[in-house]
C-alpha cells in the first residue's frame, strides 16, 4: 500500500502499525511530533494506529533556527 | 536593583535571546548558550530527514531554558498556526515566535497575516511573540490581538547590518506597552547596545553570533553589550548638544587676570 510520509510516497506492507514504522525509522519519540492525516497525534495514541492506503504522515522535529 | 525582563507571566534576568541556526554542528549550542547568558532560545520545526544522522538539537539544549520555536517556513497565517500547534505538541511549552514570510529576497514579514495568526494562537493560550517590520499600526493590532511581546527587525534577517530601522524602532518602543525585542539584522554588539540604550526590552541575535570567527566569544560580547545598553537606558543618558560644553570649570585659570 502507498502512504505519504513527509511529502514522499512510500510502499509499506499492509497493516503496518504506526509505532512499528516509527521504530523502523529509528526515531526517538521524545524529540519528534507526528501529524496523521493532518491531525496532531499525541504519543499515547501512536499504539492504536494501523497505517492504511493513502494515509498522510508528517514527522517533524526541532532544528536550529533563529 | 531588580531589573527583570517580564514576558507573559515569566521573568528573566538577561535580555539577550539567541537563535540556534547556522551553526556547523548543534554541539556548539551549550557553549554559546553559556557565554551568552541567554535564558530564551529559538528553534525551528522541520520534517525529519531520514537520510541524516539521529542527532537532534534538543539533545543540546539544557533543561530550564525557555524554548521559543518559530514558525519559519509559514507563508500565511494558516500555515503559521499549523506549525505553532505542532511545535506545542512537541511538549516544550506554549511559546511561539510567529514568522510569516512570503518574500524570499528580503525575508520581510507579512504584517496582516502575522496579526491574524496572533489572534488565533493567543486565543488558544499560546505566548505569542510576533516578528514584524517596525510598523506602529501592526504593532498596535498585535497588542489588541494578545501578543506577549513584539519583535521588530533592525535590518533584514541574517544581514548583520544593524539598526537600519532606528527611527521606526524608537516609535515602537515609545508607543507599545509590551516588551520590544529587536530581532534580525544585529551583526555587532555595538548595534545591540544602541537598541538597548534606546529602551528596547531585549535583543535576539543569531547570525551576528553564528557568523563570527569565534562565536562563543562573540556571544559573550553581545551579552555584555546588551547589559551595558540596558544599564545606560536605566541611567538616563544626558542630552546631546550641538556645541561644546566644558567639562572643567571655566574659572580660576592659572593665567587668569586677577581683578583688583
Amino acid at each position: 500500500m502507498r502512504v505519504t510520509v513527509n511529502g514522499q510516497e512510500q510502499e509499506l506492507a499492509e497493516g503496518t502499525p504506526l509505532s512499528s514504522y516509527l521504530e523502523f525509522r529509528g526515531l526517538d519519540p521524545s524529540v519528534i511530533v507526528v501529524e496523521y492525516n493532518f491531525q496532531i497525534l499525541p504519543e499515547q495514541d501512536w499504539e492504536g494506529i494501523i497505517l492504511k492506503e493513502n494515509d498522510n504522515l508528517e514527522i517533524l522535529r526541532f532544528v536550529g533556527g533563529g | 536593583m531588580q531589573d527583570k525582563l517580564k514576558i507573559a507571566d515569566q521573568e528573566f534576568s538577561t535580555r539577550l535571546l539567541i537563535g540556534t541556526g547556522k551553526y556547523a554542528c548543534d554541539e556548539f549550542i551549550p557553549d554559546i548558550l553559556a557565554s551568552s547568558g541567554a535564558e530564551i532560545i529559538t528553534v525551528a520545526l522541520r520534517r525529519v530527514d531520514f537520510e541524516a544522522t539521529v542527532d537532534n538539537v534538543m539533545y543540546h539544549i539544557p533543561e530550564g531554558v525557555q524554548l521559543l520555536p518559530n514558525t519559519s517556513g509559514a507563508r500565511n497565517a494558516q500555515e503559521a498556526v499549523r506549525i505553532a500547534r505542532l511545535a506545542r505538541a512537541m511538549g516544550c511549552g506554549n511559546w511561539i515566535k510567529i514568522e510569516v514570510i512570503s518574500d524570499n529576497k528580503y525575508l520581510l514579514p507579512d504584517g496582516y497575516e502575522t496579526v491574524k495568526a496572533t489572534e488565533t494562537l493567543a486565543g488558544e493560550g499560546f505566548v505569542v511573540l510576533p516578528y514584524i517590520s517596525p510598523d506602529l499600526m501592526v504593532a498596535r493590532k498585535l497588542v489588541e490581538a494578545g501578543a506577549a511581546a513584539v519583535m521588530p527587525l533592525g535590518a533584514p534577517i541574517g544581514s548583520n547590518r544593524g539598526l537600519k530601522t532606528r527611527e521606526l524602532l524608537k516609535i515602537i518602543i515609545e508607543e507599545i506597552p509590551l516588551p520590544v525585542i529587536v530581532d534580525a539584522g544585529l551583526g555587532r554588539p555595538s548595534q545591540a547596545c544602541e537598541a538597548m540604550e534606546m529602551g528596547a526590552g531585549a535583543c535576539l541575535v543569531n547570525t551576528g553570533i553564528a557568523s563570527a570567527a569565534h562565536p562563543v566569544a562573540m556571544a559573550r560580547a553581545f551579552a555584555q553589550a546588551v547589559a551595558a545598553g540596558r544599564q545606560a537606558f536605566l541611567a538616563g543618558p544626558g542630552a546631546s548638544q550641538g556645541t561644546a560644553r566644558a567639562s572643567s570649570p571655566l574659572t580660576g585659570f592659572l593665567y587668569e587676570e586677577q581683578s583688583v
